[in-house]
């Protein structure tokens, strides 16, 4: 009799009625490609925004003569700068490809696109997360 | 391809795109989204000002 009980869930989104495919899938391909992962669970406005707002702010870091960290094993920070670059997926696997990024430039805008780049890379895994929480119906 | 923004330029670049995300991201409703990405942006501004200003009276 127990299992007949319906318990409501908060803004009727039942967690277990989408498949966890979808949900990795998102995930992969939101951090993959900005905003994807929101394409992917529905959401394509948010995935717009995300994409304009995150592919934005790699490009113009890129723009800024910024620095792109290399996998490496050395320093700490240097190993955070790079999984921070990494999040921005597919644009730091081309602009690495481009070569751009590796001419140290000392001018005050070149370390601030060094940030941006990184800062971008960091909010697209916020981005994908959310969109993997999206689609496993955790979140609305 | 160069692009070399004024300090102020690129905080407020900065702070405009990581809001964005950010009221995405951590909210729930469209309403809540755009209320919390205005919220980020101007604490965003804000803090850059007043750290400035605190800079300002600390050279003095």
């Amino acid at each position: 009799m127990a299992a007949n009980v319906h318990i409501p869930v908060k803004g009727g989104v039942k967690p277990a009625s989408r498949s966890s495919s979808l949900g990795y899938a998102a995930l992969a391909l939101g951090w993959l490609v900005p905003g994807v992962g929101h394409v992917l669970a529905k959401r394509p406005v948010r995935g717009l925004l995300l994409f304009l707002s995150i592919a934005s702010m790699f490009v113009l870091g890129v723009a800024m003569q910024g620095k792109l960290y290399s996998p490496n094993v050395g320093e700490i920070l240097n190993i955070l700068g790079f999984i921070g670059d990494l999040g921005a997926g597919l644009f730091y696997v081309v602009a690495h490809a481009l070569d751009f990024g590796h001419n140290p430039v000392q001018v005050a805008s070149a370390d601030y696109g060094t940030k941006f780049a990184v800062v971008a890379g960091l909010l697209n895994y916020i981005a994908a997360i959310d969109a993997h929480n999206i689609a496993i119906g955790r979140k609305p | 391809m160069t692009f070399a923004p004024s300090h102020f330029a690129a905080v407020l670049l900065f702070a405009l795109f990581a809001s964005v995300v950010f009221g995405i991201t951590q909210r729930s409703t469209p309403k809540a989204m755009v209320k919390y990405g205005l919220y980020c942006f101007a604490m965003f501004v804000v803090a850059v000002i007043g750290s400035g200003w605190l800079m300002w009276l600390v050279r003095r």
